[in-house]
């Protein structure tokens, strides 16, 4: 029978190591001028550096590393005063040298954490990540297998190589040995990567998109026993690209460990692929044989070695954290503590800020975001961020909100609309008619016209009986088409049934 | 015109006694001639040659304010690209790639109007001291047809001895511009690295491959220095520096007051009696001119060779990586890209080639990097400390350049250690980085053949070589009556 998670954490404790791949957000690549836009043409944005010609030598984007100072600060790790490029060797065909440009026994930064707050049962608890090193590298092309039915290079007929990529600057980050995390290990891996990425967005070196790769997870996971001393195997969950499959490709690989390790088999040692649809994982390469890629320092640069005023000045110009800012935010917003995770959760607290700094107001924004939008985007299965809808947007619909000009109802038609491309939200109120009727006398029309309709019901609110009055509203409501706001049918009604 | 000096022949331009096409158009009639024998050239571009010097003339008559050099021709070693030019490293590997770029030192060249003739025969990828391992076949020394022109850039200096070109490039990872400059009676300098751009040069070790010039006197190869030296932001390991005054140097050679240290370690056992027998008088003629030979020792040169066949290597291992049929260059086999790959690289290189990838994939190993790697990188720290100590005793060092003059084709060619040795005087100022110039010292007694004068200078100082060299030059030329040159056998007579 297979195991439950609670089966797996009554017996096992989980160890963790996260690595994080962030494209920096330059506008050249990490060694030449070449472009750096997602999605362009393959092969355009190449020259003769990044496709490594005969010849060709590297010279270091500058701000690439500033970008990484900015990161090593923001986790607190220290800026190495001397630190050198590296060549990792091995072959292959995405890779125009065959040797990828990283860091090695020199990274730039070190020893640093990062602190993440997860919700327990007991609340919310903090959980201290520590990093071990953040290093420069520069990313590889892309290989796409044709032919093969699994679009992995074994099996495939042909691979089309595009090198638009291979340059482009790569940040990886890489915690220490991640324990005491117990039962909350997916949720705590799931933290860590969401308050890297928001500390990454906030300072502005990444545009940090999980689903375009440009912040990408690779998972280390093993189990040991509780009061056990020994480490089990580790297993490494490449490219995980959204928070939610980080969480869930952690479980999945507690799971698959406990179930392997109960019935009395290995761990391999081995790299895994992560599958959205599933969630679970299928083996990748071993790493059962340490490759060995004969790392030497780079003699094509020259050493990194920021002098102490370029760190301060960076150091100067740091964002504040991201928890500190979400603080203010709550307190500016008077957010209890559990819709403040909500919002955190569904990825909407830059949505609600920037709506908020439109001059909505942070309840009807939060709103908004966290439920119609938050809804139709889980629809989608893609993040609030990506849904065609703007702060902007949001901000005029609860300022017509506030105004009287739109009730709850309409907005979510005006929402749709937005949503389905017909338009900006005072456009949409145009070309579908939307109004809210809030002519007196025509409501009253309508409110004599249910009363007539329903005596025995209107006799029972002159009575006293109020809450009856809400068949009648209702009735006004489909008689107005849901135009109407319904807070002054009510209104209305109970003063002409003597009731106010 | 073709025996003269570069500057002789760019005077000859700027008075308009001659075109820079008549200019070229001899020398491609002299490679004509010549070529078949001396096999200096890979690459004859003739048409780009000639459009090249129509230009120059044109901007000349339109009175156009032109480099000391424009309109003088040049070879160009074929381990520099050139756009749309065939370059092959002397290997099969890169057969049939045109390169889409200019390197920096082809740039200047061309910013310099100086008329690029073709490219160079070399050793494969620069990993040889004969031109023996070329792809292509050999180069023969047009001192001896039989004999080796040094290497890798044999093709270079055998072009400026057979008057195929009065300039020439030449790249020095251990001694591949002096060596053949040694034995083919002509001038070559490698420059402090860092000194001439590296961008376009297809890197056998990044770090001590330094492209310099070659030319049959040493005011010449003044000027050429001077036209491709200089900071290029497209090598982070170009010096941001002025270049220093070479020309000025080499216009005012004189020695009077200067140290001049003889190193202990480069003579002896090894080197060829005639050999030591011209170095030492070249000593006395600089001690005659009024400079002041003082002896270095330089201890840890012992361990130079062994350090060189490990650094070497291991870069090497890793910079030839690349050439793997994926993007560019010739594809054999079929199967899987690692196949491909595999074959490609067994066919595509050459035994010296491979002999010393296996070399630095095992240097570099996890297990044997510290060993190997790690310990040759110390020791080429100590030479540099020995260098450090030697110019605090003297203004230049001096040796000779080779230990022997050119020995015969196949004669080494199965005993790497022996070829290796060829380099051993020259192997340590690409440890420590610093420039060194070789010039004819004269003819061996024992066969007539030229060997070099090798003088090196501290980092940056490249000018002291250019001011000892011109002064040792004008006095060595003074004693002969003559040219060196003008004792090889004429070429193509038959």
């Amino acid at each position: 029978m297979a195991l439950t998670y609670d089966d797996v954490i009554a017996k096992y404790e989980p160890v963790l190591g996260l690595e994080v791949h962030v494209e920096l957000g330059t506008e050249s690549k990490m060694f030449c001028g070449c472009n750096t836009v997602f999605g362009a043409e393959p092969n355009t944005q190449t020259c003769p550096i990044c496709l490594g010609l005969p010849g060709s030598l590297p010279v270091v984007n500058a701000k690439a590393i500033e970008y990484t100072i900015a990161i090593g600060l923001a986790l607190n790790c220290s800026i190495a005063p001397y630190s050198r490029f590296a060549r990792k060797n091995y072959f292959y065909p995405d890779m125009p040298k065959n040797f990828q440009t990283s860091q090695y026994d020199e990274p730039i930064c070190t020893n640093g954490y990062l602190d993440v707050t997860v919700d327990t049962e007991e609340g919310p608890r903090e959980f201290r990540i520590e990093i071990e090193r953040v290093h420069m590298e520069e990313d590889t092309g892309k290989s796409l297998h044709m032919g093969g039915s699994t679009g992995r290079i074994h099996g495939a007929d042909y691979s089309l190589l595009d090198y638009n990529r291979a340059g482009i600057p790569l940040v990886e980050i890489v915690t220490k040995v991640v324990t005491g995390t117990g039962k909350y290990a997916p949720e705590v891996a799931r933290a860590y990567v969401s308050e890297l990425r928001d500390i990454l967005r906030g300072l502005g070196v990444s545009d940090v998109k999980m689903e375009q790769g440009s912040l990408r997870c690779d998972a280390n996971v093993s189990l040991r026993l509780i009061g056990g001393d020994k480490l089990g195997t580790r297993s490494e969950t490449k490219n995980v690209n959204s928070l939610r499959s980080v969480e869930r490709a952690v479980r999945g690989e507690m799971i698959r460990h406990a179930e392997l390790l109960n019935k009395g088999e290995r761990v391999i040692q081995e790299t895994r692929h992560f599958h959205e649809d599933t969630g679970l994982t299928t083996p990748g390469r071993s790493k059962e044989q340490a490759e060995d890629y004969r790392y030497f320092p780079e003699p094509d640069l020259v050493p990194v070695a920021p002098s102490s005023e370029m760190i301060e000045k960076i150091r100067a110009t740091l964002p504040e954290k991201p928890s500190v800012r979400r603080k203010k935010l709550q307190e500016a917003w008077q957010v209890p503590d559990k819709e403040m995770a909500a919002m955190i959760n569904a990825d909407v607290l830059d949505l609600v800020e920037a709506t908020v700094k439109l001059g909505a107001d942070p309840t009807r924004a939060r709103g908004w975001w966290l439920g119609e939008i938050a809804r139709i985007a889980n629809e989608r299965g893609i993040g609030a961020a990506e849904m065609p809808i703007t702060p902007a947007d949001v901000a005029e619909i609860v300022s017509l909100i506030t105004s009287g000009e739109l009730t709850d109802k309409l907005a979510r038609q005006v929402i749709e609309g937005v949503i389905n491309g017909e338009g900006r939200p005072a456009e949409i109120i145009e070309k579908r008619g939307i109004k809210v009727v809030s002519d007196d006398s025509a409501l009253m029309a309508a409110i004599e016209k249910a009363i007539a309709a329903q005596p025995d019901v209107a006799e029972k609110v002159r009575k006293g009986h109020v809450p009856a009055a809400g068949a009648l509203i209702g009735a006004v409501m489909k008689e107005t088409k849901g135009q109407a706001d319904a807070a002054k049918v009510r209104e209305l009604l109970l003063k002409h049934l003597g009731q106010a | 015109m073709i025996k003269n000096s570069a500057v002789e022949m760019a005077k000859a331009l700027n008075s308009k006694e001659i075109s820079s096409v008549e200019l070229t158009q001899a020398h491609l009639d002299q490679i004509s001639k010549v070529d078949t024998d001396v096999h200096a050239f890979l690459h004859v571009d003739s048409e780009g040659a000639l459009a090249q010097a129509r230009d120059v003339d044109a901007r000349r008559k339109a009175g156009e304010k032109l480099a000391p050099l424009a309109g003088v021709p040049l070879a160009l070693k074929d381990v520099l690209v050139q756009k749309g030019i065939p370059t092959t490293c002397g290997s099969k590997m890169l057969e049939g790639w045109r390169p889409p770029y200019d390197s920096t030192v082809v740039s200047r060249l061309k910013d310099n109007g100086i008329i690029i003739l073709g490219k160079t025969n070399m050793d494969e990828f620069a990993m040889g001291s004969s031109t023996e391992n070329s792809a292509y076949g050999p180069t023969h020394n047009p001192w001896d047809l039989t004999r080796i022109p040094g290497g890798s850039g044999g093709g270079s200096s055998a072009a400026l001895a057979a008057f195929e070109a009065p300039l020439a490039i030449g790249t020095d990872t251990g001694g591949s511009i002096r060596q053949p400059a040694a034995v083919t009676g002509t001038v070559g300098v490698k420059p402090t690295y860092g000194g001439v751009s590296r961008y376009g040069l297809v890197a056998f070790s990044s770090s001590l491959d330094q492209a310099g010039p070659c030319a049959r006197t040493v005011l010449d190869a003044a000027y050429l220095h001077e036209a491709i030296g200089g900071y290029d932001r497209m090598d982070s390991t170009s010096i941001n520096a002025p270049i220093p005054p070479v020309v000025e140097a080499a216009k005012n050679g004189n020695v009077k007051g200067m140290k001049i240290g003889v190193i202990k370690e480069l003579q002896g056992d090894g080197y060829q009696p005639g050999v030591l027998k011209l170095f030492n008088q070249s000593l006395d003629l600089l001690a005659s001119l009024g400079a002041e030979i003082v002896e270095v020792s330089c201890k840890y040169f012992d361990y130079a060779l062994a350090a060189y066949y490990l650094i070497a290597p291991s870069e090497c291992s890793s910079n030839l990586a690349r050439f793997d049929a994926m993007r560019y260059g010739i594809r054999v086999g079929e199967g899987s890209a690692e196949e491909v790959m595999n074959a490609t690289r067994q066919q595509g290189f050459g035994r010296e080639v491979k002999r010393r990838i296996i070399l630095g994939t095992y240097a570099l190993s996890s297990g044997y990097y510290d060993a190997y790697y790690g310990s040759a990188q110390k020791v080429r720290t100590l030479i540099s400390r020995d260098f450090e100590a030697a110019f605090s005793k003297a203004d230049v060092l001096v040796s000779p350049t080779a230990p022997t003059t050119a020995f015969k084709i196949g004669e080494k060619a199965n005993d790497p250690i022996a070829m290796y040795l060829n380099d051993i005087a020259t192997i340590p100022t690409n440890l420590a980085g610093i420039g060194g110039m070789s010039i004819p010292a004269g003819l061996a007694d024992e066969d007539g053949l030229p060997a070099g004068f090798q003088i090196m200078a501290p980092a940056m100082k490249d000018d002291r070589m250019y001011q000892v060299g011109s002064a040792l030059e004008a006095a060595l030329l003074s004693q002969w009556g003559k040219p060196i040159l003008d004792n090889a056998p004429s070429l193509g007579a038959r």
